[in-house]
């Protein structure tokens, strides 16, 4: 089925905040909101997934801190031990007072880039990756809303846009894909 | 909304008073006949006065901490941290009261500067390094210290609770700017007096030795104590209807603060621990040794439950704003930073021959029941909200 976009522009964020919840409230399923920066209390509106950013974040930071403890295990006990502070004893355990500084930066350093990484290639925001947002104005100083045809089958084509056309929007673009 | 202590709470607290007065003086009993028994005594008063008097300065800095950064989302439970810091009066009675009958007994073998023959060059027990110290730790420049410090502290905490009550009644901004720089001028005392203040009430108990971290260490325990008693506090509060304003968001926000003073505090026993145990000199690690030898499942227990524990536990976003887990890890890192102190204060007093008994069961309970009850008391001395501060609105509008 072919599939519809309807893009409207608003040009503040407030009005776009009040048009988005007018529509949710009459059964609208809204699909986007591309904005220059982020806009607050937006994403309980149209009904954005809560993140699971914080979960890859724990597994990059636990992946960090078995990396380092392995790391140093190897490098300062086992491999070449070395005399720590005057305490040559041999045994991580012993000496794991001077690890802890290195294995919560490595784990630190590790759960950030990790986390960047990812919160890049799930936006697709990766540098030389195409921008995906449908005007370039949203990131100067619009604000776009973009709704589907095929999830609003409840509602006509004009039906809808009757409906955004009464939220306050300054320009209106339909485009097939 | 004006608050009411029930006749549950009322029960609660006075059987919490009763049951302490009851396993003290069995403790007492128990124990008079033994050795150390003064000092034992001694020590315990000065663990539970420093404990819940920490507590309320703790909250004090927080107050002062708002207003200097002129914070808004606080607003609503002002009137909670208002009642903790309330018991700053009590709890500076019962300082003043324990570091009385310290100095009348010569020390009593915790403050070992005080006593006489150490500084006598004839003594057997003449001890030079004390005596080298004594210009700094000698009986009356050390109570001017503790005059200054809980004076001021005194002074700064009716300026900000007259002010907070004369908000309610005219409003307009004046009083919100003089809390502004009174507040600053107050971190820039306490930055200094909570170094000092526990270098003298706490640190010179271990005579000897010196630790250039342990303001700032027995500051984030401070720290950490109030969080906490703070968000149990708001909790209850919130569960009886009487803080419609606090919403999931203010819970959190409290939440987080537990978390980081948590963080703060590990970081802080952490570092000191490290840099010691690192450079191994005689002098330093005999602190440590000795706790760890004579104390090593409450030394090493209580690092894990303030520092582990509120780690996995208060990690994720829900259970910063789940009640029952805030409440029953809330609870259990205070017990963690109850034992901190006792570990600090006994270990340097009694040594080897200190054990939890009966006594110092009986004085926890008992000064927590005093505790509780003035807290209580406090909170119905003003609207549970405040009426007029400026940032009320942003306040119930707070939403992260």
């Amino acid at each position: 089925m072919a599939d519809r976009v309807i893009y409207a522009m608003y040009d503040d964020e407030e009005i776009l905040k009040d048009g988005a919840k007018e529509l949710v409230a009459k059964g609208v399923k809204v699909e986007e909101v591309f904005s220059p920066f982020p806009i607050h209390g937006i994403d309980p509106i149209i009904g954005v997934e809560e993140t699971r950013l914080g979960i890859f974040a724990f597994i990059y930071g636990l992946i960090g801190l078995t990396l380092a403890t392995y790391g140093m295990w190897f490098f300062m006990i086992s491999d070449w031990p070395m005399n720590i502070g005057g305490k040559p004893s041999g045994s991580y355990l012993d000496n794991m007072l001077a690890f802890i500084p290195i294995t919560f930066e490595f784990t630190v350093l590790c759960a950030a880039h990790g986390m960047a990484i990812t919160y890049l290639i799930a936006n697709r925001t990766l540098p030389g990756m195409k921008a995906s947002n449908p005007d370039p104005r949203t990131t100067d100083d619009k604000f776009v809303m973009e709704l589907r045809t095929s999830q609003n089958t409840q509602f006509s084509e004009d039906e809808l846009e009757a409906m955004v056309k009464s939220t306050g929007i300054i320009e209106l673009e339909q485009k097939d894909i | 909304m004006e608050f009411k202590v029930s006749k549950k709470e009322n029960r609660f607290t006075l059987t919490l008073i009763v049951i302490g007065v009851l396993f003290t003086a069995i403790g007492i009993m128990t124990t008079y006949s033994g050795d150390h028994f003064l000092t034992r005594l001694l020590t315990n008063g000065l663990i539970n006065s420093f404990f819940f008097f920490a507590i309320a300065i703790g909250a004090l800095f927080f107050l002062a901490l708002q207003y200097a950064t002129e914070t808004g989302w606080y607003a609503a439970v002002k009137r909670v941290i208002e009642a903790i810091m309330g018991y700053l009066p009590y709890g500076i009675g019962f300082m003043v009261l324990i570091f009385f009958v310290i100095t009348i007994k010569d020390g009593a073998h915790i403050y070992g500067w005080m006593e006489p023959e150490v500084l006598d060059p004839k003594s057997p027990h003449f001890d030079e390094m004390i005596h080298m110290k004594s210009t700094y730790l000698n009986k009356p420049f050390f109570w001017i210290r503790t005059v200054v410090y809980l004076g001021i502290y005194l002074l700064f905490w009716r300026g900000f609770r007259n002010r907070s009550l004369e908000e309610d009644k005219i409003g307009g901004t004046e009083i919100h700017f003089k809390n502004y720089r009174k507040g600053a001028v107050f971190l820039v005392f306490f930055a200094v007096f909570s170094s000092t203040s526990s270098w003298d009430w706490i640190m010179s108990i271990d005579v000897h030795w010196f630790s250039t971290l342990f303001g700032w260490y027995t500051f984030a325990g401070i720290w950490c104590s109030s969080m906490t008693v703070l968000v149990i506090l708001t909790l209850y509060l919130k569960k009886r209807g009487y803080l419609p304003k606090v919403n999931d968001s203010h819970i959190h926000d409290i939440g987080k603060w537990v978390f980081a003073t948590s963080f703060l505090w590990s970081y802080l026993w952490f570092s000191q621990y490290m840099l010691i145990w690192y450079a191994n000199i005689g002098e330093e690690v005999i602190y440590f040794m000795m706790r760890i030898e004579h104390y090593p499942f409450l030394y090493f227990g209580m690092f894990m439950v303030n520092f582990i524990f509120p780690m996995l536990l208060l990690m994720s976003r829900d259970a910063k704003r789940h009640a029952g887990t805030l409440t029953v890890i809330g609870i259990i890192i205070l017990l963690g930073h109850w034992m901190d102190v006792y570990v600090m204060v006994s270990g340097g007093s009694l040594g080897a021959n200190a054990h939890i008994g009966f006594l110092e069961i009986g004085m926890l309970i008992l000064m927590a029941g005093i505790f509780i009850r003035v807290i209580l008391h406090n909170l119905t001395k003003s609207p549970m909200t405040p009426v007029n501060h400026p940032f009320l609105d942003e306040s119930i509008h707070h939403e992260i």
